[in-house]
């Protein structure tokens, strides 16, 4: 190798390098101002810059009140309950149709196939407009339960993951199974289900993220704010008279984050995963 | 009568057979799995589609009369100037989506061969993604305020503060604003799925291009490219379905105003604020008929890209092999 290519294969791995640190930068830098502001008393977040380090890294005042005063303790209790039932009802909802789907030859399959296929078309977010009068109709708005049920809706991608899944499992343990005798059900909930898991936490991570995060439809139908706040609309507080004090307002956005940055290290290599896996038909 | 008992009870007797048999249970199953999600698909996507088609034919509230109107509501969408202007604000979105597949794309490159820290850069990067909506509009609109997150960074670089535009309030530069913030959440998640596709590449197709002599830049050219060439173009026109109904970062940051009212919150304020269902929903079909246009494009885009597929990579194999013929020889004449 030449001193220039030497020198030349230097400065490439610098601007690698610099990009990396650079984007790396931008991604965090708006998440990291808002931590710096959220251990700020107000005195000093009105006197010092946004970007110079607070006086004590121990000051979780600005968490206590903006825990309170957003009535987040209400919100994480209403967001758990539609975590988890969203989750559950979801994934059996999901694991059977792409059963069914998967193993039985009927006519209409190609069809239905179809039918959900073309209902990731249509965006979401217009179709509120509608769907809001016949949740009004169905006695559904300010309900927690008429939220989850919406919400467990269609959830294209997630059949799309099983299916691909039920592809890879062979059809012989279903034929094997059923000269023991088993019935389809058992098939699908003792052999199939447990099988699928890998399948199962992939969605269950991709829904969970979306549902936990869901502001839009949890605004519109739960108007009640005090009683059904979630996480994402709990925020809606600091719209408003409180809209200028962003030391208390960022300390309510870090809480917010906190439940998705520890999913996000725990789960790390399932997310990326699924993402990976979620495109491909998405 | 008893003649007919019997009939009634064979017959009986056979529908509980056909019960028992494999077939029945199968039908049973099928029934019984489908039932749920077809319900749900049916009273959340299929009906309310079918309802809003009807709304937009009449002038109508939630609550009240409602009044069949005709084609009048589809042409106001037209002839109001907030609405279809709004349409024209969906170009920064496009461009927007452009810049972010550039980056994701080089970064998802980068990031791909050994580099040191390399899933802590994938991390940082792919974290803004879950966060939520409404904690991105506090975000950003304490960062873009004046004198705030984004001016000090940029005073630090020796901009002055004078010389700096009101990022959000500035028409020349706020929709602007609001692109960098959807680009900002987004670009780490596209660069996950680039890196995903570029790692189920053959690795020995690499360790080959090196061996006889082909740099990283070629390797990108020749091997990347063609490797991912699916999803990238899946990604664009994606893109450019989500940019006609960016939605989002306005909605959470500035409200639609300022003249940052995309065409979903002009529809939204129609809708809920304003009350005006009918119009409202003409306006959602009118975007719809627009998705269903794009993405006939998009099939008809993708048949004929991979009619020519074939031709084009059977093209790229002969180039490369070329390419690396000729590095060798030179490798081979020094």
């Amino acid at each position: 190798m030449t001193a220039l290519q030497k020198i030349g294969k230097y400065i490439v791995g610098f601007l690698k390098y610099f990009s990396l640190v650079f984007f790396a930068f931008v991604a965090v830098l708006p998440i990291v101002s808002c931590v710096i502001t959220a251990f700020k008393t107000e005195t000093e977040y009105a006197q010092t810059n946004v970007m110079e380090m607070p006086a004590s890294w121990l000051n979780f005042q600005n968490f206590v009140d903006a825990f309170q005063r957003a009535n987040m303790g209400r919100a994480f209790v209403n967001s758990t309950i539609v975590l988890v039932s969203v989750l559950v009802v979801s994934v059996l909802i999901g694991t059977s149709l792409a059963y069914v789907l998967n193993r039985f030859q009927f006519p209409g399959n190609g069809i239905i196939r179809s039918l959900f296929l073309f209902a990731t078309l249509l965006p979401g977010v217009a179709m509120q407009i509608a769907v809001y009068e016949i949740m009004f109709k169905l006695g559904l708005i300010n309900s927690l339960v008429g939220y989850i049920i919406m919400m467990c809706g269609t959830d294209v991608i997630a059949i799309y993951i099983y299916i691909q899944f039920f592809e890879n499992i062979s059809v012989s343990l279903d034929e094997s199974a059923i000269i023991d005798g088993a019935s389809y059900f058992k098939i699908y909930y003792k052999i199939l289900l447990p099988l699928l898991k890998p399948a199962i936490v992939t969605a269950c991570i991709l829904k969970g993220v979306g549902t936990y995060n869901e502001y839009y439809c949890a605004n519109l139908y739960l108007q009640n704010k005090k009683l059904y706040p979630t996480v994402a609309t709990s925020l809606y507080t600091f719209v408003g008279p409180l809209g200028s004090q962003y030391n208390l307002i960022c300390a309510g956005v870090i809480i917010s984050l906190l439940p998705a940055l520890i999913v996000f290290i725990l789960f790390q290599k399932q997310i990326y995963s699924g993402m990976t896996a979620g495109s491909v038909k998405g | 009568m008893a003649a007919q008992a019997n009939t009634l009870g064979t017959q009986k007797k056979g529908f509980l057979q056909l019960l028992r048999s494999r077939k029945g249970q199968q039908a049973i199953i099928i029934v019984a799995f489908m039932i749920v999600p077809l319900a749900l698909l049916f009273t959340f996507t299929y009906l309310p589609f079918g309802e809003m088609v009807g709304y937009s034919f009449m002038k109508m509230k939630y609550i009240g009369d409602r009044k069949f109107v005709g084609w009048k509501n589809y042409a106001s969408v037209f002839s109001r100037k907030d609405c279809f202007s709004a349409l024209k604000l969906s170009l920064y979105y496009m461009g927007g989506s452009v810049v972010q597949l550039v980056l994701a794309l080089y970064l998802a490159t980068v990031l791909s061969f050994k580099v040191k820290g390399g899933n802590i850069f994938k991390g940082f990067m792919f974290f803004p993604y879950l966060i939520n909506g409404i904690a991105i509009g506090f975000i950003f609109k304490f960062f873009y305020t004046r004198g705030f997150v984004f001016d000090t960074v940029l005073q630090w670089c020796g901009f002055e503060l004078d010389n700096l535009p009101y990022w959000l309030k500035d028409q020349s530069i706020n929709n602007i604003s609001l692109v960098g913030t959807s680009v900002w959440r987004y670009f780490g998640q596209n660069m996950v799925l680039f890196i995903g596709a570029i790692m189920s590449v053959d690795s020995e197709l690499y360790e080959a291009a090196m061996l006889d002599g082909a740099n990283k830049f070629q390797q990108f050219i020749y091997i990347i490219l063609p490797s991912i060439k699916t999803i990238v173009t899946l990604n664009v026109i994606l893109s450019i379905t989500g940019s006609l109904s960016a939605f989002e970062p306005p909605f959470v940051i500035t409200d639609g105003a300022n003249g940052t009212g995309t065409y979903f919150i002009v529809m939204h304020q129609i809708a809920h604020t304003q009350q005006k269902v009918g119009l409202a929903s003409a306006m959602a079909v009118v975007l719809l008929l627009i998705i269903f246009a794009a993405t006939i494009l998009q099939k008809l885009f993708f048949k004929y890209v991979f009619k020519n597929a074939e031709d084009e990579d059977f093209n790229a194999t002969k180039r490369r092999d070329r390419q690396l013929a000729k590095l060798a020889a030179r490798k081979a004449g020094r």
